[in-house]
């Protein structure tokens, strides 16, 4: 398959960085630098090491490499009736397969579908000392040696430059259909909750403004009893819904800052003070704008809350790991960068 | 190796006489896991009963520099419970509360002795289930799936334990206590849930785990499809998955393990089949109506003499109690067994299972094939008789012969059993020096004394030399650039 490969000039630069200890900034796509703290240091380019360099669908897992636009493997993918169950965001058009992993984002389909980093089978990866290594593979199940490749999902290249990545995929389903229903925001979380304990094909659902959008995914048999049994109305263009809110193009998005999003254990209650919301994830995931207010309620509730765009610069974007935690990840910098050159401080300042 | 009684004193008076066994008659019961090849009785045994018990054990052993290895029920396949000598036994089977259910959220919290089966039956009043299944789940306790990351026959759907867990809060090796992972399914900060599970004890010891559950099917039908040839059933695994149907399991039997199994469980196999494939459907009634006609058609276009789908639910239990009594079954046939786990990518399942064939003729070693086909974890069983010093060394020679085939094709040496002190030895072939040390350096990270589950999991580099020292191919030496012990 065409591409190219860049190892040996990554592996050059990225050595010539640790002796001089000039931090790096790891870029795919550039499309996801507002997510994160700022990263001061020379770009490291990564999109000229692309390319699929295996799929055979009957296996279920496509590896490419790093580079790779995340819509040629999207592409390649439907093209086979398959597709990532994670449904990941792309911010924008040069979005690469490495920088969907690094940062860990999962879209609407995250709620049935599991997160990115289950459907992470195998890595290589560019550690900050110039080597080279493979963790996991491109098999289902593999527990030879502790799992990191799935330790690098979301990890935001501070613990290695990933040079291949190796992702599980799933058939598509034979059709689907959205259908909203009228509800307010604690009527919609109700409702939710009641679907999510039935067996129901329910793989996405997002509320906004009064209004909320079920997708369910089947046979067009078990769609029409589905219809039948939860009412509302089918929506029309239902995928260019779908993807407005993954890319964050839905205008509850648009011109809203500071946008935060709050991660909820199942079955949190609104929180007072949030009546502007966009809920996704069965009520996991919420969006909200404005304020410190956000931190408040998520921690409430036992979940955590992220600065997912500012309107400037800011020094706390991602809740902070308990202290012990912290010091796991410093330790773990260590291994994988012992000279903090890759992309230090996107996360936090310790690692 | 008698334990230090100035040990023994702190440990009795922290967790109380009862809990602390010294006596040979109470060591004897643990100086093993399921891998009973090895053995080590264990100098001292401790029961805590709760996580506090569990911390100040681990402050004791750290103030006397003794190693801890932890044990759930002991059903492991790899020797990961195996005892240390000269450390300590910390079994976790009194830690077996269930502390929660909620069904609204759809979790449950459970201590680390819990069985596997147990969260499943305490789900159930609510229409819920918790979905690994390994085939030890009446005995398996979460705490183990935990460490062992272990998978069972829904793996294919439902995943493995890795994807079924929320939570885990684990003691450090000096008795701290940290959580991985969240509630909410997203932890902040770097992935560790995942990198904890699967670690086999040896970067802490779990004291609670909350998992996933997930709602009952509405409906589940099972296939039972035979082949003349091993070839062609292997070919209709591959067929089945790219056709888009996700099967809830996809099982093979070689002819020498359905034989096997039907002696032993009289579950109406197909006697003369030289393959059998067992695949359950579930979701949806029509969902499954559809997928359900969709693989007959297609497996009868592969080629199977037969397919049948069971009529009820019990004989679904039928068809299932071969399977899963497939392990015991084939051990009737030889005084010993040895159970490999290599995975390897489907596409090579035919041509690796002749390899195997044609390896286990070579040996002079009966080898028979159970396994989870559709995600291309196999279980070749190498039946052979220790009582005869040189067979048994046969049988470890094939045993690694066919790991390093699983690796050749783009495998692994293990699925879902866990490397342990078994594939010690392999995992030089998995791996290159550097990722070893990576490794070495993560359990430092987590156990800077290196008390906890010594030896196990990761081979030292210098093993990984004599082991490349033993096993030379085509003349490719591996880990040449190490010095040779």
């Amino acid at each position: 398959m065409p591409g190219h490969d860049a190892t040996a000039e990554l592996v050059d630069r990225v050595r010539e960085a640790t002796a001089r200890r000039a931090p790096l900034r790891i870029v795919g796509g550039d499309t996801k630098r507002f997510l994160g703290r700022d990263v001061q240091g020379d770009r490291l380019e990564v999109a000229a090491h692309c390319g699929i360099v295996s799929y055979d669908p009957a296996e279920l897992v496509i590896t490419a490499r790093a580079g790779t636009p995340l819509s040629e493997v999207m592409s390649e993918l439907a093209a086979r009736g398959q597709r990532l169950p994670f449904e990941p965001p792309s911010f924008g058009a040069a979005a690469t397969v490495g920088g969907t992993v690094a940062c860990g984002l999962s879209g609407p389909a995250r709620a049935s579908a599991g997160p990115l980093r289950d459907y992470l089978l195998g890595v290589r990866v560019l550690t900050g000392d110039g080597k080279v290594l493979r963790f996991g593979g491109e098999v289902m199940k593999n527990v030879a040696g502790y799992d990191v490749a799935r330790t690098m999902a979301g990890a935001f290249g501070t613990l290695g430059v990933l040079l291949e990545v190796s992702l599980k995929v799933l058939p598509a389903p034979p059709a689907t259909r959205t259908i909203a229903l009228e509800l307010d925001a604690v009527e919609a979380l109700v409702r939710l909750e009641q679907l999510a304990a039935t067996a129901l094909p329910l793989t996405a659902s997002c509320w906004t403004g009064g209004t909320l959008s079920l997708r369910f995914e089947g046979t067009a048999r078990t769609l029409d009893e589905v219809e039948s049994r939860v009412g509302g109305w089918v929506v029309e263009d239902a995928d260019g819904f779908w993807r407005s809110v993954r890319e964050h193009e839905h205008p509850f998005f648009r011109d809203r800052l500071p946008l935060w999003r709050l991660h909820v254990p199942a079955a949190s209650p609104l929180a007072p003070a949030a009546t502007d919301t966009l809920i996704e994830w069965n009520g996991l995931q919420r969006w909200c704008v404005g304020g410190s207010q956000p931190l408040f309620d998520s921690a409430a509730v036992g979940g955590n809350a992220t600065l997912f765009r500012a309107d400037a610069p800011v020094e706390g974007v991602f809740a902070r790991p308990a202290p012990a935690l912290l010091r796991l990840h410093a330790r773990l910098k260590e291994i994988f960068d012992p000279a903090g050159v890759l992309n230090p401080g996107r996360m936090y300042a310790e690692i | 190796m008698t334990p230090d009684p100035a040990l023994v004193r702190e440990l009795r008076e922290s967790l109380g006489p009862a809990a602390v066994l010294t006596s040979a008659e109470s060591r004897v019961a643990f100086e093993c896991d399921a891998l009973t090849a090895h053995r080590q009785i264990p100098d001292l045994v401790v029961l805590p009963s709760s996580t506090a018990d569990v911390q100040a054990v681990l402050r004791v052993a750290t103030r006397h520099g003794v190693p801890v290895v932890a044990r759930g029920a002991g059903t492991g396949l790899s020797g990961g419970a195996l005892p240390v000598e000269g450390g300590l036994l910390l079994v976790l089977s009194k830690l077996d509360r269930i502390l929660e259910v909620d069904p609204r959220r759809r979790i449950a919290r459970v201590q680390p002795g819990v069985t596997n089966l147990a969260i499943s039956e305490a789900a159930r009043p609510h229409g819920l289930f918790y979905a690994p299944d390994p085939s030890s789940q009446v005995a398996c306790t979460i705490g183990g799936n935990v460490a062992e990351n272990s998978g069972g026959v829904h793996c294919l759907k439902y995943g493995l334990t890795v994807h079924n867990l929320l939570a885990v809060t684990l003691a450090t090796s000096d008795g701290e206590l940290v959580t991985v992972g969240s509630p909410t399914g997203e932890e902040p900060g770097l992935s560790l849930l995942p990198l904890f599970t699967g670690s086999e004890g040896l970067l802490g010891v779990a004291v609670e785990v909350t998992v996933r559950l997930v709602p009952t099917p509405e409906r589940i039908e099972l296939l039972m499809a035979a082949f003349d040839d091993v070839a062609r059933c292997a070919d209709a695994v591959g067929r089945v998955i790219a056709s888009g149907i996700l099967p809830a399991g996809l099982e093979m039997m070689d002819s020498l393990a359905l034989r096997a199994a039907e002696a032993f469980a009289r579950c109406g196999y197909p006697q003369d089949a030289a393959a059998l494939l067992l695949c359950e459907l579930d979701g949806l009634n029509h969902d499954v109506e559809h997928q359900l006609r969709a693989t007959a058609t297609l497996l009868e276009e592969c080629g199977a003499t037969s397919v049948r789908v069971a009529a009820d639910a019990a004989e679904r239990a039928r068809l299932w109690s071969g399977r899963k009594s497939a392990f015991p079954a084939v051990g009737r046939l030889a005084p010993d067994y040895y159970c490999m786990d290599g995975t390897i990518p489907r596409r090579h399942l035919a041509a690796v299972l002749e390899r195997i064939d044609a390896m286990s003729k070579q040996a002079g070693l009966r080898v028979a094939n159970v396994f989870h086909a559709g995600d291309g974890n196999l279980h070749p069983l190498i039946l052979f008789d220790a009582g005869h010093e040189e067979e048994l060394h046969r049988a470890e020679r094939l045993g690694a012969d066919i790991l390093e085939l699983c690796v050749e094709v783009g495998g692994t040496v293990t699925g879902e059993h866990g490397v342990g002190v078994e594939k010690l030895g392999p995992m030089c072939t998995q791996f290159g020096a550097d990722e070893l040390e990576v490794f070495h350096a993560i359990k430092r990270a987590f156990d800077p004394p290196g008390r906890l589950n010594p030896g196990k999991a990761v081979p030292t580099l210098a093993r990984c030399a004599d082991y490349g020292a033993l096993r030379v191919h085509d003349g490719k030496l591996p880990f040449a650039h190490l010095p040779r012990f």
